[in-house]
Order: structure tokens, then sequence, then C-alpha cells
């Protein structure tokens, strides 16, 4: 459908190709008037400043901190997080998943890169990646283990495919150690990807 | 449809590679590839499905080889090029040589925060009572279509059991092909690892993939 690039690929790197085209596109949409350039600074400015994983370790920290939040989360995890202002695109439909001594949760998109955005921000390339979305269903104990995590063999595992608009969080558990820390301290201890399930919080004694 | 977006149980990836520190972007051109599709999928001429849908349906070799956003980029000119809102003269030109197709629905940026946070929820009230409940015995079908689905191919055919219903949800069979949202109930079904992967799997494991009511029938 777009030979005109596949001419261009003997003479750029894909990276500089990757940019003419992106930057052709965008003046065609501008000249047409489908797309405002101002907006796109925003739309930008919000998912590199302001959406990240620092909103969902603030859901994780008030979840180890305050049970009524909890039961809230488990009952409509959207409205609990919606109440710390997390909310909308790719977390209108929220699940939040406790790991346990007994079960460990692992979230994949085995199809796409479907991922929380309004508590975690958009996905590192890793997650959206082969390799990850591959082997998370089949071998997640191999996956967890090349991300420095060893669980014991009696620990199950428990994997889950977004394959609809349920976006889900995972609540790790809150490190041994940590009792009568407030929430502003516990927060961080929660990583991106103890939330993911491909990591565990951060040890107490760092902090 | 099966392409090389069904990942799951694929083998031979290799190694995960995790980027310490890595930045939201990678280049300028992401940064642009991301706001240039969020903007134009905010003119409402397609749904989130048929974007899915449009990165997903190329040759498989076209798929793995395309970096995350160049797919993101080769889908929405896909998209521009299906619903007529330019011609593939005007994306080799990078300039307009037709009148624009739909005017005056250009997303502002004072109206970003506002649409970002109304986002797109997919979940429809439903007249008809759900067919399954928690804890019910279920097989998944085999499903071989040419068009989209969510229904992966590793989950075809297998027995699993309701962990939840979650609700009516529009189907995106139907709404990626324009044939509407035609909601149906969305269940979490939970599956082993043994009845995914065959008796050496990992006894401790467990799958589970949000399937709607027509992926299923009764086990």
């Amino acid at each position: 459908m777009h030979d005109h690039h596949e001419d261009e690929h003997e003479q750029r790197a894909p990276g500089e190709d990757m940019a003419l085209r992106v930057k052709a596109l965008e003046s065609l949409l501008v000249e047409k008037g489908y797309v405002d350039p101002a907006a796109l600074d925003a739309l930008i400015e919000t998912y590199e400043t302001r959406v990240g994983p620092r909103n969902g370790a603030k859901v994780v920290a008030k979840a180890w901190t305050e049970p009524d939040f909890l039961d809230w989360l488990r009952r409509d995890a959207t409205a609990a997080i919606a109440s710390l202002g997390f909310a909308g695109r790719q977390g209108e439909h929220m699940v939040a998943i406790e790991n346990t001594a007994e079960t460990h949760n692992l979230v994949v998109c085995t199809l796409c890169s479907c991922y929380p955005w309004p508590v975690l921000g958009l996905p590192p390339v890793w997650y959206k990646s082969p390799p990850y979305r591959s082997r998370a269903v089949r071998d997640p104990r191999g996956v967890l283990a090349e991300f420095g995590v060893e669980l014991p063999a009696s620990v199950a595992i428990r994997v889950w495919d977004s394959t609809a608009e349920i976006r889900y969080l995972v609540i790790p558990m809150r490190p041994a150690g940590t009792e009568g820390w407030p929430a502003e301290r516990l927060e961080r201890l929660v990583t991106r990807d103890s939330m993911i399930g491909a990591g565990l919080p951060l040890r107490p004694e760092a902090f | 449809m099966i392409g090389g977006q069904d990942l799951g149980g694929v083998m031979g990836f290799g190694r995960i590679e995790a980027e310490a520190d890595e930045p939201i972007f990678h280049s300028e051109w992401e940064r642009r590839a991301f706001a240039l599709t969020l903007a134009s999928g905010a003119l409402g001429q397609w749904n989130i499905d048929a974007s899915r849908h449009a990165r997903e349906a190329r040759p498989p070799t076209d798929y793995l080889s395309s970096s995350y956003y160049e797919l993101w980029l080769k889908g929405l000119e896909t998209l521009l090029l299906a619903k007529g809102l330019m011609t593939a003269e005007e994306i080799a030109a990078g300039r307009a040589s037709t009148p624009p197709k739909v005017v005056g629905r250009a997303l502002k940026a004072a109206d970003v925060a506002a649409a970002l946070a109304r986002g797109g929820p997919a979940d429809r009230p439903l007249a008809n009572p759900a067919r399954f409940q928690a804890g019910d015995r279920v097989r998944t079908k085999v499903l071989y279509t040419t068009g989209h689905t969510r229904l992966p191919r590793y989950a075809f055919g297998k027995i699993g059991r309701i962990e939840a219903v979650r609700g009516g949800f529009v189907l995106p069979d139907s709404a990626a092909a324009g044939r509407g949202e035609a909601p149906e109930w969305l269940y979490t079904v939970e599956f082993s690892g043994r009845e995914l992967w065959g008796g050496g799997a990992d006894g401790k494991l467990q799958v589970s993939i949000d399937a709607w009511e027509s992926y299923l029938d009764p086990a």
C-alpha cells in the first residue's frame, strides 16, 4: 500500500525514514484541519509529565493503610481509583488484584498492549514486545526470573491476559518491616513493575 | 484473526529486554505518532476496535518487524485511507490535493484533558440475562476468522471456569467491522496451565482471559 516508502529504505536509517513519514503525515493532517498542533503538544505533555506509575503507587499505599479504601477497591476499583483523580482513557474499567502469600498475579496483553494508563502511564517497551507477550501466559515463572523475582514453588501464579477493556492493577503485598509507615513513605516502595506483577516492592531498608 | 499480534505461547523470541530508566518516548517521531493517533481518533471516524484491527491486519512478517509506534503510524494511515479522509497520493506527497472530508471536528488543546478524562467507556446496558454465572464450566470456541476478535488462539477450544461476570460490553468482533456495537456479556474465564499448555505445564499456574458470551459454550 505504501510502496513509496520501500524505495527509501536503502538510503536512510529506519528512524530517519519514520521521522520523515510522521512529519509528512502531520503536515497533511494539519493542512486538512483534522488535527491541531497545540492539541498534539498537550497530549504528549500529559503522558510525559502528568500520568505515570506514581499515580498507581498512591493507590497501592492507600490500599495498604486504609482498610475502607481496600474494601472499596475490591468492590469498585474504577470508582475508588477515580476518587484520587486517576480516571479516563485506558482506565475506564479497573479491577484491582491482590498478591497474597499463596498467589502471585501477573498482567499481560498477548494481543496488543492493553495497560492501565491513568495509574501506570504508557507501557514500557518490554511490556509491548513479543518476548513478554508470548511467554507471560506460558512460562510466567521463567519471565519473573528474568526480572529477578524468584517465587517459592509453593506460590501459585495467576496470569491475567487483558483481552477486553478491563484494566488490571496488581496490589503487591506490603513489605514486612513497614509497620506504622505513613502512606507517603510507603509509596516510595511501590515500583511500576510491582503493579504489573513483574516485580516486587522495594525493601524498606533502602528507605 | 491469527496474525502477528496473536502472540500468547509463541516461542523463540528470546529474553525480555527491560531498559533501565526508560524514557516515555524514544524519539520525537514516536511522540508525534502517538499524539497524531489520539488526536485523529478524536475525529470520531473509527472506534478502538477498528484501530486495533488496522494495526494487526497486515502480514505477520511486517507486524513483527515493525516497532510499536511504527505499527501505530501504519494503522493510522490505513484508517485515514479506509475512511476516505485522505488519498494515498496525498500521504505520499505530504500535501493536500482534495478538500477535507470532516470539518470543524479537530480536538483543541483546551479540550484534551476533558477528552482523556472521559475516555471511551465500553460497558453497555443489556436487557438479556447473563448465560453464565461465576463457577460455571465453559469451553471456548475455535474462532478462526479473518476479521478482528479478542479470543487468543492459545485459548481456542479450552475448558475453563467463569471467574467473574463483568457486565455488558461492546463486542470488538462486530465493532471493528463497522457492524455496530452488538454488546454482550463479558466474563473473566480462568484456565489451568495444564489445560492450555499440556500435562508438562506448571501445576500451580492459572491463566485468565476476558471473553464475550459468544466466545463460549457450556461445558
